[in-house]
């Protein structure tokens, strides 16, 4: 065990846990966020997808140590059910999920790479999504709330 | 049944001094009163009870939320809706959100009903303390079952219409006379003289009977259901606020993780707990049979103790080729066979048929898939267990726990909690058992979340399937027959009350699969019902003179062979439907090009039933589908060729109905095939939400979509080798996405069907013949992997 010290959503943490575990485990279980999940534990979903020193992080496959002082955030960290993020409100408006297990990754991975590439095209949109998965297969609505987005943050 | 020790523990739970002594005086020990993980319930109102409980339960002073513990299949009122002194109208079902927007939809159905606004309409959900017994939410069944003129639609209405009469008393007015607005009943001649509802019943139970006489609000009136509300889940979704099963935390929890054999088959021969002694956070080593679980503190130590337990296993029991898996079960005995109908006059039919076509289908096993893997948390302490579980079926899951667990049904409580998509009966019941296993073994509740291998080696897998068709034509082209043998291997299935041993955990703790009965030759079919739309849907469909099909052939016969499967087997969405749609929708396709007719011409010639009819034409006329025969004419032999195809179905013979046209381009080079387009034409009667429903008919597109092309599920001699989302890929976010067109089809006057599984099950036709449309090629094997679709253009003349 090692004490760690972590940075989520801009506020500080403590926890003293085995640096090797998985951040996501810190993140659900220590911390009680529930926006990462624990979608297959093998970073091939992105369901457990943070936002890392602005990239886009598995964290089941990311140690705790390795983001120590790090600045993480996590989908809590983008808004709230008043003020949602632009991003979470272009979902909310194309209803663009169904059992919304994989949201969070879906809107993670977008925001980290519309931050970095605000003009993007759609089919770099589209491969900057090539690894995460909706089992629900609402993909279409997805994009179109990517995409919805994409063009606010042009405009 | 003592309700205080019925897993809501009075005693325990976060109540104030107050709250208890208020329950005391009311002498409500045979109440559940629960906060928490947001169930909550109070008795029937009895004065001086609900005001210092309502802090506690986070309801407004004054409010009352009745609801009777016994409620299963409850034709009382009070089982189903509870309104309290604020007006705000609680409603309890049975049918439980999996994803597809149910939860919205009902609480639509229950403001429409009550004639109150969406906001002041509560809704508790599958908990076995609080909600009717509904059975499973599956099948498509919750929109026939709640939404027509029983059950919850029903109780809605006779709640409406006592609280008129009640009205009518009151204010010395004839019901006639009486107008509702927002839950406030008014006198039309006298707009001063008014009551509302929670003045007429608030905190108060209404003691009545559902009427089955009473009358549903009609759809013309509707002003919520019918309309395109939004999901109330989804704000929380996107900010990480729902809480999922996978989020329910209770104080003192454990984690646990569970070791499954090596192969299948494998049965336990040791565990070496000294292989895991003082690892931090370790509390236990459980072994029960063949189950082998580890409890920690933390779910990291429960992890590393999992992997680095020692447990040594017999060999499996060896598992058949897979490469000649399908023309296996043919020769499988024993069989269960079925047959769903039988004319008696096929061989003979096809026999002077001037032209006689045949071909066979072949489908994989796939997988439910869920992208979360399967979560499940218990506390069990002593003969008393709560389950937290997103099971589908949560009032049977308290049964074969109990069974599980040796404990009495009674003293079991499931509170349904939304876990991942499930498609079916994915890991969901059988993390619930490891759970209730590991908290029983350690007193403590227990927390359990697979890993994803474990999930994808042991769910129920969703049926492989061989199909052979065989159809008589007449001189001018038309089908005089159809025949239709299939062979499908299945094991266990859902759990239901009395089976813990239809899914894996139940079996490594002990208890045998529902036993494979074997029974051949088929009886006669005594009745028509098309569950597994086995019945293709050209054929009238008659036995013992009604005919209740959708076509017009009438010599036909339909038979299924079920054998023994080396894997669980179970629902998975449009269970049998979609294989046999698949086999049938293609081989409408081979006798329409065989006779060079129109593929949907050829259809309509013949069809029966107007409905069917009707979304078969809507989705050709949205798809502007050019009259001719396929394949296309004047079509390359290499690069990329351009077709389109449709598919049909009334799912389940009686519960919606659809038809797909799928535009696809076919890379003859590479055997790659991307849907360009589909269209979807879909009548399931009145429409309770649009954008509800087109969600589920685009989503169910493109999972039928993957599964045509994508998912097979594939094994060695001893274990399943598809354990990861690289072995067993799907559609994923980054794939080409064909443009998706819905027609919706309103039908005020008929009665609600279901949606959720008409698109997946017309998909993988749809895409076959449009295959066949712009190669010539036909690919009767799912998935159409790039080898499959190579080696088809390879056989094509």
């Amino acid at each position: 065990m090692s004490v760690i010290n972590l940075r989520v959503n801009g506020r500080p943490h403590t926890v003293d846990v085995d640096p090797a575990t998985p951040l996501l485990y810190v993140l659900s279980d220590d911390l009680e966020l529930r926006g990462p999940k624990f979608g297959c534990g093998l970073g091939q979903c992105g369901a457990c997808t943070v936002i890392v020193k602005g990239q886009a992080t598995r964290s089941c496959i990311t140690t705790v140590a390795s983001v120590a002082e790090s600045d993480i955030t996590t989908l809590e960290g983008l808004g709230t059910v008043d003020r949602p993020h632009p991003i979470q409100q272009a979902f909310i408006a194309e209803q663009a999920m169904q059992c919304g297990f994989c949201i969070n990754g879906v809107i993670m991975t977008a925001k980290a790479f519309l931050d970095r590439n605000p003009k993007a095209a759609d089919a770099d949109i589209r491969q900057a999504m090539s690894g995460v998965l909706c089992r629900c297969a609402a993909n279409v609505r997805m994009l179109r709330a990517i995409t919805r987005y994409a063009q606010e943050v042009k405009a | 049944m003592n309700g205080t020790k019925n897993g809501a523990r009075v005693g325990d739970g976060p109540f104030s001094e107050e709250a208890r002594a208020a329950l005391d005086r009311a002498g409500l020990s045979r109440r559940a009163f629960i906060r928490g993980s947001g169930a909550l319930v109070v008795g029937f109102s009895v004065s001086g009870v609900i005001e210092p409980l309502g802090p506690v339960l986070g309801i407004a002073p004054g409010a009352a939320l009745a609801q009777r513990l016994d409620g299963a299949g409850s034709n009382q009122l009070d089982s189903w809706i509870a309104i309290g002194a604020d007006g705000i109208v609680t409603a309890y079902t049975g049918k439980c959100e999996l994803g597809h927007g149910l939860y919205t939809a009902q609480m639509q159905l229950i403001a429409e009903e009550l004639v109150v606004p969406f906001n002041r309409v509560k809704l508790i959900q599958c908990d076995t303390a609080l909600a009717p017994d509904q059975g499973t939410t599956s099948g498509a069944q919750s929109h026939p079952t709640n939404f027509n003129q029983a059950n919850l639609a029903l109780a809605g209405a006779t709640a409406r219409e006592a609280l008129l009469q009640r009205a009518a008393a009151r204010l010395g007015a004839p019901v006639d006379q009486l107008a509702i607005s927002a839950g406030v009943i008014s006198v039309k001649s006298d707009a001063s003289k008014t009551v509302s509802y929670g003045d007429l019943v608030g905190g108060r139970p209404f003691s009545l009977p559902l009427n089955p006489a009473a009358k549903r609000r009609h759809p013309s009136e509707w002003t919520v259901l019918g309309t395109a509300v939004p999901r109330v889940d989804f704000p929380d979704m996107v900010t990480g606020r729902f809480e999922y099963v996978h989020n329910v935390r209770v104080p003192g929890m454990l984690h646990g993780r569970v070791v499954r054999p090596p192969a299948v088959g494998a049965t336990l021969v040791t565990v070496d707990e000294g292989s895991v002694a003082g690892m931090p956070g370790l509390v236990k080593v459980v072994v029960k049979k063949n189950f082998v679980g580890v409890v920690a503190e933390k779910p990291w130590q429960a992890i590393q103790a999992a992997a680095r337990l020692k447990a040594t296993w017999t060999p499996g029991v060896g598992l058949p080729s897979q490469r000649s898996f399908h023309d296996s079960l043919r020769s499988q005995k024993p069989t269960r066979d079925t047959a769903m109908v039988n004319s008696k006059d096929v061989d003979e039919t096809i026999g002077r048929a001037a032209q006689v076509v045949k071909a066979t289908y072949l489908y994989p096993y796939q997988m439910h898939g869920s992208i979360g893997s399967a979560c499940g948390v218990a506390d069990v302490r002593g003969d008393q267990a709560t389950l937290w579980s997103a099971s589908q079926a949560v009032h049977p899951l308290k049964n074969s726990t109990a069974r599980v667990l040796g404990i009495r049904p009674d003293s079991v409580r499931v509170i349904f909690k939304m876990g991942a998509g499930c498609y079916g009966v994915n890991g969901a019941d059988t993390v619930s058992y490891d759970a209730a296993l590991l908290s029983q073994a350690v007193g403590k509740p227990v927390r359990v979340q697979l890993t994803r291998k474990d999930e994808m080696a042991w769910e129920n897998y969703g049926f492989a399937f061989v199909i052979d068709q065989r159809a008589g034509l007449s001189a001018d082209g038309t089908i005089v027959a159809w025949d239709q043998e299939a062979w499908s291997p299945t094991l266990g299935g859902r759990p239901g009350p009395n089976n813990p041993g239809n899914i894996v955990t139940g079996l490594l703790a002990g208890f045998e699969p529902a036993a494979f009965t074997p029974r051949s030759p088929a009886p006669d079919p005594t009745g028509f019902a098309n569950n597994s739309n086995a019945v293709p849907p050209y054929v009238s469909g008659c036995v013992g003179g009604r005919c209740g099909g959708t076509g017009t052939i009438a010599s036909e016969r339909v038979l299924t062979h079920n054998v023994k499967s080396p894997f669980f087997t179970g629902p998975l969405r449009s269970p049998e439907r979609l294989q046999n749609t698949f086999a049938h929708e293609s081989f409408m396709d081979e006798i329409a090009a065989q006779v060079k007719a129109d593929a949907v011409a050829y259809r309509l010639r013949h069809l029966s039933d107007p409905r069917l009819i009707d979304v078969v034409k809507a989705a050709a006329n949205a798809a502007k589908w050019e009259t001719r025969p396929s394949p296309r004419p004047n079509r390359r032999r290499s690069g990329v060729a351009s077709g389109r195809g449709l598919s049909c179905v009334l799912y389940e013979g009686d519960n919606g109905y659809c038809a797909m046209v799928a535009e696809v381009d076919v890379d003859q080079d590479s055997g790659r095939v991307t849907v360009k387009r589909l269209v979807i034409a879909n009548d399931c009667g009145p429409i309770s939400n649009p954008d509800g429903l087109r969600n589920q008919l685009e989503g169910g597109a493109l999972q039928g979509m993957s599964r045509a092309l994508l998912e097979e599920v594939t094994w060695d001699d001893q274990k399943v080798t598809s354990v990861d989302w690289r072995t067993y890929r799907p559609l994923y976010l980054g794939a080409d996405v064909p443009v998706i067109e819905t027609v919706l089809i309103n039908r005020l006057e008929a009665s609600a069907m279901g949606a959720g599984e008409t698109a997946v099950t017309v998909a993988a036709g749809a895409i076959g013949n449009a295959i066949f449309d712009a190669t010539g090629a036909r690919i009767r094997q799912a998935p159409f992997t790039p080898e499959r679709v190579k080696a088809a253009l390879g056989t094509r003349n």
